[in-house]
């Protein structure tokens, strides 16, 4: 028995050792991110060729979990920065004192859009997001339906049951949709609006991207999803159009900020500076059309050509001030439907 | 010579045998509570706490029940789970029946396949039914319209995952049967049906109930199915979930783990309270009951078994199949890269290796503690008080569903003042939380091998003044070797599926392969998740091939002395 014990022993210290090696020689960095999958491995690579001696780790969910869960942890967070999170989420944080200060060297040199304008500086912009609708030709000529040019097309009968879109609470891009029409249309016609829409949804996904993956796979004709979902899909051979509605369309800023309290301050502070340099703004041009760098431009192949012109008028401050208020009566109003419906 | 020649040895010796078993059941005492009963009333306080951590009574229960889209949930759960009880049980009873009643051949191999669910997550027949009956499904019109997101896919899933473990009730139950009772029916010209009635049916009634229990438990608490495929049809399993994790609203969360915990208990009682109602079967006359080969019957269960097993199978398979394609339904086409998880997930395959870990650690150390814990409390004298705990506390994880339990790990080891709050989010706490989660079959396991040797071993020891730790090694171990192996499998490969728990307990780079396959699906990468889902099978299987051989090779000739 003793042997067994002296086995379990060296099973445990194995256990916890394994981390311990890499801390000595590289500073862990945890970096809690909304990122699409995809982009995490290169991002990761970039950040730790320009910045020597940090090791990232991506704790990686949906904008509304990442949200919820730095919310949760703020008495004792366990999160060095935040990146690729919504501007409207990080506003939130700034308001409750959740994020250290930082000006990143070279800052000034991004678009002014992209810039935290009232002191004390606590986040820089990297790229935006905009809501697309991925809509499937091949599916949509079986149900007969036509590809919707406008936001209210999706409210037509022939769509019943056959749309899909980010849930506003866990995805960043669900949220920025409601937002967008509460705004575009009025509180008001807003609500009628989603009250039509919910009545077409077969189901409200946890992740902005999902909703275009399924339409893209056919399961359903039109997803409401994330911009680069879309054109990546497309390029990968899918029957989709990526549709940016003549109204407009909700978008969001992507941003990095440091967490207060981090131990690894210093870290933190290279990898914000690594984040507003042009190199980096090239990596997230990778992905997105529209980056905080101004020249920077390398339209993904397959995005919407009129993205840029179509970005609605949106105001960040009003969807962080809100977002709690809008996403209780989202809930009231389509979450207590209890019924099953597919 | 007798026991008092212990009591009479000199007192000057510091490790004596008494205070050394009485020091391993105070361990075993202090693990398990730490382990199990901690996290579980860390959870029941938590439930009675609101976000500032202030004492509110019953005001969150209050919130439940007064919020229908809660209350909703907890009817949806009960309805799937006696829908997908009531269709289980009489599959697996005529399946179980054929194993056991009939002389069809192959009866090993249709066995095994209905076994095979056990080694997938719960999530995989899920990932199945979606390429099977999605809306782009191949068989989509076999539903006629009705959506396979909702209460018709979790039903069906259930249905496949839950098989084995009804069927293997029911062949131990259908196992044992008097023959005396058959040939006085015959002999009497009992109709055939009056004898399935009046003789097969009252036989196997406990094992029916015992499998209904297990089957609608296993239904209520599971997680991964009602995630894949349950689109707005919410039960209590993903609720929890989305007020943990979606909405970090821990004081709710911890009360639909308390409504979860509910069902799970009644059903744990309901079956203890049978149980000892049962009578020996088997009086010491009883002759085993033989089935005569006869043709028709034999054919008909064998075809009913073909269908079914090949059911199973067929599921298990459109998964595996489904990883190899290249972009569903457009480009059939063979490719690998769904199994480049990179593409898909932040970790690519390090959740892999992270859930082989685990298991491992699971095994490795769970196997030999629930092994000399099951000696102390079985062949042991020392501080009977502190047996009997450890007897209840190992036998507590069977009534906790794992989402519950996982829910008072966040509670207890999160806690800002519970200084193991360094083992949140490691690999040591995801082990830790699977032994304790799948302890108490483990310890039965054991127990029961242990049983089966005489306690004169142990008299004779004490006689010869050897201490039992020696008895143990050079006596009971080698002997219950078979019983210690099934036990290490039976860890690893539950660790290695599971879902329920580890979801709220992973941390930066120790996410395991079952989660991530809940991420990607969430992404909607549902290739890429009936990949991840397939190396989890083909490990599982792999790992109890492994054994069989082991048993075969290793055993065989060692174990021959019990076959006389």
């Amino acid at each position: 028995m003793r042997r067994w014990l002296l086995a379990a022993g060296a099973a445990l210290a194995l256990a916890f050792g394994s981390g311990t090696a890499d801390a000595q020689t590289r500073t862990r960095v945890t970096i809690y991110t909304a990122l699409e999958n995809e982009q995490l491995a290169p991002f990761k690579q970039a950040i730790e060729a320009a910045v020597p001696g940090v090791e990232v780790v991506w704790v990686r969910d949906s904008t509304g979990v990442i949200t919820a869960r730095i919310l949760a942890e703020r008495e004792n967070p366990r999160a060095d920065m935040i990146m690729g999170l919504a501007a409207s989420s990080l506003l939130l944080f700034e308001g409750m004192n959740l994020l250290e200060p930082y000006t990143p060297a070279g800052a000034e040199a991004l678009k002014p859009a992209f810039r935290d304008t009232t002191p004390p500086v606590t986040w820089t912009g990297m790229d935006a997001f905009l809501g697309v609708i991925c809509y499937n030709t091949v599916e949509g000529r079986r149900a007969n339906t036509t590809a919707p040019t406008s936001w209210r097309d999706l409210t037509r009968p022939e769509f019943r049951g056959r749309l899909v879109m980010p849930h506003p609470a866990s995805s960043g891009t669900g949220y920025l949709m409601v937002a967008m029409w509460l705004q575009m249309m009025g509180e008001e016609q807003g609500w009628r609006f989603m009250d039509a829409l919910h009545e077409n949804m077969a189901v409200y996904t946890h992740s902005g991207s999902a909703p275009c993956v399924q339409a893209a796979r056919g399961e359903r004709v039109a997803g409401i999803s994330l911009d680069m979902r879309g054109a990546r899909e497309r390029t990968q051979g899918a029957p989709i159009e990526v549709i940016i509605p003549a109204e407009g369309t909700g978008w969001d800023m992507e941003a990095v900020s440091i967490v207060r309290g981090t131990r690894n301050l210093d870290a933190a502070r290279r990898i914000a500076d690594w984040a507003a340099t042009r190199g980096a703004n090239e990596l997230y041009s990778r992905f997105y059309a529209v980056v905080a760098f101004p020249g920077v431009t390398n339209t993904p192949p397959n995005y919407p050509a009129n993205a840029e012109e179509r970005m609605f008028r949106n105001d960040f401050t009003w969807m962080a001030q809100n977002r709690e208020r809008i996403l209780a009566e989202w809930s009231r109003r389509y979450e207590s439907k209890a019924a099953p419906r597919n | 010579m007798s026991a008092t020649t212990v009591t009479a040895a000199p007192p000057r010796r510091l490790l004596t045998e008494e205070r050394v078993a009485t020091g391993l059941v105070g361990l075993l005492c202090l693990l398990l509570l730490l382990a199990i009963a901690l996290p579980l009333w860390a959870l029941l306080s938590k439930s009675f706490l609101d976000d500032q951590g202030r004492f509110v009574g019953l005001a969150n229960y209050a919130r439940y029940f007064a919020t229908p889209v809660l209350v909703q949930s907890l009817l949806n759960s009960l309805f799937v789970a006696t829908l997908a009880t009531t269709i289980v049980i009489p599959l697996a009873f005529l399946y179980a029946y054929a194993l056991t009643r009939s002389r069809m051949p192959a009866k090993g191999l249709f066995y095994a396949l209905a076994l095979l669910p056990i080694f997938a997550p719960s999530l995989l027949p899920a990932l199945s039914l979606v390429y099977i009956f999605g809306n782009q499904g191949f068989l989509k019109d076999l539903l006629f319209g009705a959506s396979i997101y909702g209460p018709i896919g979790i039903v069906m899933a259930q249905v496949f995952y839950c098989l084995p473990h009804a069927t293997m009730i029911l062949v131990a139950a259908l196992g044992l049967a008097d023959g005396r009772l058959y040939e006085a029916a015959k002999s009497l010209g009992t109709t055939r049906w009056r004898m399935f009635r009046t003789v097969t049916l009252p036989g196997a009634q406990y094992g029916l109930v015992s499998a209904a229990v297990v089957v609608f438990t296993l239904v209520i608490t599971d997680f991964g199915i009602a995630k894949v495929i349950g689109g707005q049809f919410n039960v209590l399993a993903t609720d929890a979930y989305k007020q943990v994790v979606g909405q970090q609203n821990f004081a709710m969360g911890a009360v639909v783990g308390m409504v979860l915990l509910v069902p799970a208990v009644l059903a744990f009682f309901v079956d203890r309270l049978l149980r000892r109602r049962q009578v020996a079967l088997l009086s010491a006359r009883a002759v085993p009951y033989a089935p005569q080969p006869e043709r028709r019957r034999d054919l008909l269960l064998l075809g009913y078994c073909i269908l079914v097993g090949g059911l199973v199978a067929a599921v298990l398979g459109v998964a595996v199949w489904a990883s190899f394609i290249r972009y569903w339904p457009y480009n059939l086409s063979f490719t690998l890269a769904n199994y480049a998880f990179a593409e898909f997930d932040p970790d690519g395959w390090q959740p892999y290796l992270n859930s082989l870990w685990v298991a491992g650690l699971t095994a490795a150390i769970g196997t030999p503690l629930v092994f000399v814990g099951a000696y102390l409390l079985e062949k042991t004298r020392a501080v009977p008080l502190g047996r009997a705990l450890a007897q209840l506390l190992a036998m507590l994880p069977m009534a906790v569903p794992g989402m519950v339990l996982g829910l008072g790990y966040v509670f207890f080891f999160n806690a800002p003042w519970n200084p193991l709050g360094i083992l949140y989010g490691t690999v040591a706490i995801l082990a830790l939380n699977c032994l304790a989660h799948f302890y108490t079959v483990a310890h039965i396991t054991a127990v029961t091998a242990l049983k089966q040797i005489d306690g004169e071993f142990e008299a004779v020891s004490a006689s010869l003044q050897v201490p039992f730790w020696v008895t143990l090694r050079r006596v009971t171990v080698p002997i219950c070797l078979p019983a210690i192996l099934d036990i290490a499998v039976y860890l690893f490969v539950n660790a290695l599926t599971t879902v329920s728990a580890v979801i709220f307990l992973y941390g930066p780079g120790t996410k395991l392969a079952s989660i991530a396959i809940v991420h990607m699906d969430e992404a909607g990468a549902i290739a890429a998740a009936a990949a991840m889902a397939t190396c989890i099978v083909a490990t599982a299987i792999g790992v109890k091939l492994l054994h069989l051989l082991l048993d075969a090779v290793l055993f065989g000739r060692a174990q021959r002395w019990r076959a006389r």
